[in-house]
């Protein structure tokens, strides 16, 4: 499995999920886990994913989910999860 | 699983604290290239970096996108030239042409800098050598992309002082020939004591001969962070204060390791090491200046000040070791003058002098750092600055460096300009008090004692 980190920050509207939602399933990316919280009032939401089955390369996708961020006004990030497990798990 | 608190943490380092992977340096081995026929040798070194590196700025840019962490520089070491050149180079004009070549190497597989136009005389020079220290000025004045170092002394072998002498009027020289651009070519050279194989920073990076063929190294950085972390433990004590450090500089660590490996991998060249430096840059809160104050001086310089650096650099080594099996290049917390914004207005505020950051070198990596001083300074106390420093270096067992700009045209009050990650500099004050005649004696300075520590 690949997993990635996505995160969403910015102002809450109507349908964000949904636009990454279907981008990722468009992609053939597999959602495995969904949570939200609000920092310094943004909406911030984190959805750890697989793209294994993805058949673009990594930073095709992160760069077109960006996009697709950038055309509703929020800001998304698509990372290897790597880098988190490595900077907080021993 | 990793949670959304942690995931936050990570993206506001690097979104708004600054962190980064200062540096891949890709060293490379040009044992191979040596050739009695300088045209050949200067195709050789051209082919192999060329071929080795083609992918390297590539790849870094690939990894900081795929796991959104920047990753600043792309750089490359080689075998010092001084060896590499030695059965081809008649005249310092020879050496020129190799550093041409570097430079054109460089340009072509588009990384930043390439450090390697080095020669390594701690106790001694050969022929080789000396003439690559002569064609240094031109050799620098004549390029954009090529570092120098020179490695003076060691714990070993003590300080080639006949060496410390040349590289004073060569400095003089460098900065001579840069004069119009505030001597810039001095930024571009350093000298060493204990200067480590596998140094991934610039400009005293070089490839040793005690490494493989090729090898990546990296280096990390990121003063926002800890800086940040320390706000969060004002008026802490002590044990709180390095605890927070150490758990910082941990997390920064484990991020260059990360990059480190994946880039070994995707180029298929071994891993070296991860080098654990707080390496500034002139951006607000990247300072090392800052985290100092944080810790509770006023100003960098103030009484406390080698204290409190001495805290900083242990603290940043415990929590890096932890995070990379292999650690090494100069690993430390760098207190670079131009390069820090901090420092630089400490420097404007009069706190900071040369000799109180001499003293901060006894106790971090790695020296007396991008400092203008002005351009009048005469070559012997260049040289006695680089032998004080030199000196530290050896008693102590530790790597010193001296990067110093006298800025021809310049003087005290004036500001250096290098622009970019080199930042720019007030000009300092050098002791007018002479050291003429103790560098008119020529010879060297033996190995120390390493019994009777006091």
């Amino acid at each position: 499995m690949n997993k990635t980190v996505i995160t969403v920050v910015g102002k809450d509207t109507v349908g964000i999920i949904a636009k990454v939602c279907t981008y990722l399933s468009e992609n053939k990316i597999n959602i495995l886990d969904i949570s939200q919280t609000i920092v310094q009032g943004y909406f911030t939401m984190m959805m750890i994913a697989d793209y294994s089955a993805a058949d673009k390369d990594f930073v095709t996708l992160a760069e077109e989910l960006k996009a697709t961020g950038n055309d509703i006004g929020v800001e998304i990030r698509m990372q290897k999860s790597e880098i988190f497990d490595n900077m907080h798990r021993i | 699983m990793i949670n959304i608190s942690e995931v936050i943490e990570t993206n506001e380092m690097i979104s708004k604290e600054n962190l980064d992977v200062r540096t891949i340096t890709l060293g490379i081995s040009l044992l191979d290239c040596v050739s009695d026929d300088l045209s050949r040798l200067n195709e050789n070194i051209y082919n192999k970096i060329t071929t080795l590196a083609k992918d390297l700025v590539a790849t870094g840019d690939y990894i900081g996108k795929s796991y959104g962490v920047p990753i600043v520089n792309k750089r490359i070491s080689v075998t010092p030239v001084s060896i590499i050149g030695a059965s081809a180079c008649r005249k310092p004009g020879d050496f020129v042409t190799i550093a041409q070549t570097l430079d054109r190497a460089a340009k072509e597989v588009g990384v930043n800098f390439i450090g390697g136009y080095s020669a390594l005389v701690s106790k001694a020079m050969t022929t080789a050598e000396s003439l690559l220290i002569d064609s240094i000025p031109e050799a620098l004045a004549s390029t954009e992309k090529v570092c120098s170092s020179v490695n003076l002394g060691s714990t070993k072998t003590g300080i080639n002082m006949d060496a410390v002498v040349r590289m004073g009027k060569v400095i003089k020289q460098t900065a001579v020939l840069t004069k119009d651009r505030d001597s810039i070519g001095c930024a571009k050279l350093v000298v060493f004591c204990n200067a480590p194989d596998d140094n991934p920073f610039m400009a005293g990076a070089f490839h040793g001969v005690t490494e493989g063929d090729c090898v990546i190294n990296v280096g990390v950085s990121g003063p926002g962070v800890v800086l940040h972390a320390l706000e969060s433990v004002k008026g802490a004590d002590f044990g709180t204060l390095c605890e927070t450090i150490k758990k910082t500089a941990f997390k920064i660590t484990r991020v260059g390791q990360l990059v480190a490996l994946e880039a070994s991998s995707r180029l298929g060249i071994p891993f070296g090491i991860v080098d654990l430096s707080l390496a500034p840059t002139p951006a607000v809160g990247d300072s090392i200046a800052d985290i100092l104050k944080s810790i509770g001086l006023e100003q960098p310089g103030a009484p406390g000040t080698t204290a409190a650096l001495a805290l900083l650099n242990d603290q940043v080594k415990k929590g890096g070791v932890m995070a990379s099996s292999y650690v090494g290049g100069l690993s430390g917390a760098f207190i670079p003058v131009s390069e820090d914004q901090g420092m630089i207005d400490a420097a404007n505020a009069g706190a900071l002098s040369i000799e109180k950051l001499e003293a901060m070198t006894c106790v971090c990596s790695v020296g007396l750092d991008m400092i203008a001083v002005p351009g009048d300074t005469p070559d012997s106390s260049i040289s006695g600055i680089i032998a004080d420093e030199m000196a530290i270096g050896m008693v102590n067992a530790k790597t010193t460096a001296v990067r110093l700009i006298p800025v021809i045209g310049k003087t005290v009050g004036d500001t250096a300009e290098f622009g970019g990650l080199l930042g720019y500099a007030p000009i300092m004050p050098v002791n007018r008090f002479s050291c003429e005649d103790m560098m008119k004696r020529g010879g060297r300075i033996p190995a120390p004692i390493h019994s009777f520590k006091n």
